[in-house]
């Protein structure tokens, strides 16, 4: 009877996490084509080092220390969880405990060891939150469901952990009625000092059950509250920083549509009636929505984990102005969650008639960012905000014309004498006469 | 000491060709304050018997501030324009003293049919140290002085060029103080993005203020900068907090043409 249910929830979840897993690979093909298959070897590298080996956290190394712990106990943990789908549709109890001897006995050991570290971990990150109020983590864009999300996924984490000492626990003092132990580093001492007062066989062996139950359950939990959580970065990490802009970061992509425009104007030989072709001039110049950014963009946006060290680099944001890149990410996200949705209900043709520009992100913002690339640098693991902000950007210069009026003069003087301010290229070489 | 000075034009019908060109950028030919940069690199240059050229009134911009702001039109107009006049003397290698300019050449031009070798005049001043065509004189300008280095972001953060302006600090009888924001994580002077052309957006400081005050902290009696939009906004924050009598706002080139005797 166990194993059945078992086997059915695992069914379950598994399957409802590819249903989820499936709708956000659809919302990112919404996203523009972009070629990011070449430089296979820079690409690994940058992945290994970026996502797996977690570079650019250690800029700051308190939160990178309690972030390491949380993150190896996860990925370690992982081992473990193949045992426990064997057990579970078997029916045996603790499979490899037998044949693996004590390479097991040091596996789970260490298992133990990260978990303490992240449970740790995890009570630092709440009170981080919490009561400490770090200002990139109070922030008006977290207020509501993303400070909820926050602490949910903290909570998460110390119930599982609860149960895998539960189960560890009540498991050793089990043995030890017999007079033999597991020998885990942890549960060996800490079982007997939660229940060791519990006689009763049948009592530990239910409490056993919880833990492992409870423990799988929580596993289950967790898996499918990633799809509407922003820490989906655990899995997104990774190809997110294998698909990295690896080109310098100051340099913006030339948009191909208006470089073919641009020469058609330049060439004197060009027919002005002759008809486009068929492949001329895209949709729109820049981004209205997030089906006008690239799919690079849009995977970016499920990446964010909304821990804010581009906006507490932003020079913009610090000074009080409007923009802050992580509502940009969010924004951007939230956009393609609902629009992808619309589009699932209503059929991939149709729209609902918002957008990520006006809807969500306002012209104040996209104006106030100096293009410094800080919030490029600072990313943990390699979001590129700054993209969207340029491409949101164009689409105002270019589509509507919505320019402060400044930056008007600023253009034409560029146009009409080649040179940001009022000089004529006549006098371009008047300070070499000049004292 | 008079500067020597060639353009494109010129040296291309006496049958010439440079080994460099040099970029001015819009800065370097119309602003004030830039202009002074402009000479001082040139006076490096004569110094050195580089064999430069710049082009003069063929020279315009470069699109960089079109781009930032969005308009990409604007931009390849300006690139295309450029690319034709640069190919068309088969320029091989640019400095400049601007790194916006450097950036966009650098960068985004090889895209649109204009491939050169692109360097920023610290790289350029640190090679003719290092090849030993300019030596610093012992004159004292500088000693006991603390520096402190502005990074601008397109050369910094956009192009990772960190240590060129640095090294040469280094080598003036000077000690170098670096700001709590330096390197990958300094402080945007403001002026990016064509944040120069323009009031900036509400807020409750100016960038160029917050980005002083880093400088301040040093109790650094020089602010070296290498682009002449953050020399303008750190200039402007000097004049802001009235230390300009204190604090000087200096090119890295100027700090250079000064040690030498130039």
């Amino acid at each position: 009877m166990h194993q059945l249910i078992f086997s059915v929830l695992t069914l379950v979840s598994f399957g409802f996490f590819a249903f989820n897993l499936r709708k956000i690979a659809q919302n990112i093909h919404m996203g523009l084509p972009l070629d990011r298959t070449d430089r296979k070897a820079d690409r690994w590298r940058t992945m290994l080092l970026v996502a797996l080996g977690q570079k650019k956290m250690f800029t700051r190394p308190i939160p990178a220390l309690l972030h390491l712990s949380l993150y190896a106990a996860f990925v370690i943990t992982q081992i473990e969880l193949v045992e426990i789908l064997i057990d579970g549709i078997s029916g045996s109890h603790r499979f490899f405990q037998d044949s693996l001897g004590g390479f097991y006995t040091f596996m789970i050991s260490f298992i133990e060891i990260l978990s303490i570290l992240a449970f740790i971990g995890t009570i630092a990150f709440l009170a981080r939150r919490n009561m400490l109020k770090l200002p990139r983590l109070s922030m008006k864009e977290l207020v509501g469901w993303p400070t909820l999300d926050a602490n949910l996924i903290l909570v998460f984490e110390l119930i599982l952990i609860s149960f895998i000492f539960t189960m560890n626990g009540a498991d050793e003092v089990l043995r030890q009625q017999v007079n033999q132990t597991n020998g885990f580093a942890i549960s060996s001492w800490f079982g007997p000092l939660l229940f060791g007062g519990i006689t009763d066989t049948q009592t530990l062996h239910i409490l056993e059950q919880i833990g492992w139950w409870g423990h799988i359950l929580m596993v289950y939990t967790f898996m499918n509250y990633l799809p509407y959580s922003k820490h989906l970065h655990i899995f997104m990490a990774f190809p997110n920083t294998f698909y990295s802009k690896l080109d310098p970061k100051g340099q913006f992509t030339n948009m191909k549509s208006v470089t073919n425009e641009v020469k058609l104007m330049l060439d004197p030989n060009a027919d002005p009636y002759a008809a486009a072709p068929p492949d001329a001039a895209p949709a729109r110049f820049g981004a209205k929505d997030v089906t006008d950014l690239t799919w690079k963009n849009l995977m970016d946006a499920y990446s964010c984990t909304e821990c804010g060290r581009c906006t507490s680099a932003c020079p913009a944001n610090t000074t009080g102005k409007l923009l802050s890149p992580r509502k940009i990410m969010m924004d951007t996200r939230d956009r393609m969650v609902e629009l992808g949705d619309y589009k699932r209900k209503n059929g991939p043709d149709t729209d609902d008639g918002k957008s990520l520009l006006g809807n969500y992100i306002t012209e104040e913002e996209l104006w106030a960012c100096t293009s410094c690339n800080a919030c490029v640098q600072e990313c943990p693991v390699n979001i590129d905000p700054l993209a969207i902000i340029m491409d949101l950007r164009r689409f105002l210069v270019m589509e509507e014309s919505k320019v402060p009026t400044e930056l008007t003069g600023m253009l034409t003087n560029i146009e009409n004498n080649g040179a940001p301010w009022q000089f004529a290229a006549a006098e371009r070489l008047n300070w070499a006469n000049e004292d | 000491m008079s500067i020597q000075i060639r353009t494109m034009a010129a040296m291309m019908a006496s049958g010439e060709s440079p080994d460099i060109l040099f970029w001015v950028g819009c800065a370097g030919s119309f602003d004030d304050r830039a202009k002074k940069i402009t000479k001082a690199l040139v006076k490096i240059l004569n110094h050195c018997k580089v064999n430069f050229a710049v082009l003069g009134n063929e020279e315009s911009c470069t699109g960089d501030p079109a781009k930032r702001v969005g308009n990409e039109f604007t931009f390849q107009m300006q690139a295309l324009m450029n690319i034709e006049v640069l190919n068309g003397y088969e320029v091989k290698k640019i400095v400049t003293a601007c790194p916006h300019c450097f950036n966009t050449l650098k960068n985004e031009y090889p895209g649109l049919g204009g491939t050169y070798e692109v360097i920023h005049h610290t790289q350029l001043i640190q090679d003719l140290i290092n090849t030993g065509k300019l030596a610093l004189a012992d004159n004292g300008t500088f000693k006991g002085k603390k520096i402190t280095f502005h990074d601008p972001c397109y050369l910094g953060r956009a192009n990772d060029v960190y240590e060129a302006p640095r090294v040469l600090i280094e080598k003036l009888d000077a000690a170098l103080v670096e700001m709590k924001r330096c390197k990958t994580n300094g402080l945007c002077c403001g002026a990016g993005g064509a944040q120069m052309f323009k009031e900036a957006e509400k807020g409750n400081k100016e960038i160029n203020i917050e980005r002083t005050e880093d400088a301040l902290e040093t109790s650094a009696n020089i602010i070296a900068t290498g682009c002449p939009f953050c020399n303008t906004m750190m200039t402007d924050g000097i004049k802001h907090f009235e230390k300009e009598e204190d604090v000087k706002v200096m090119d890295i080139a100027e700090l250079i043409a000064n040690a030498a005797d130039l």
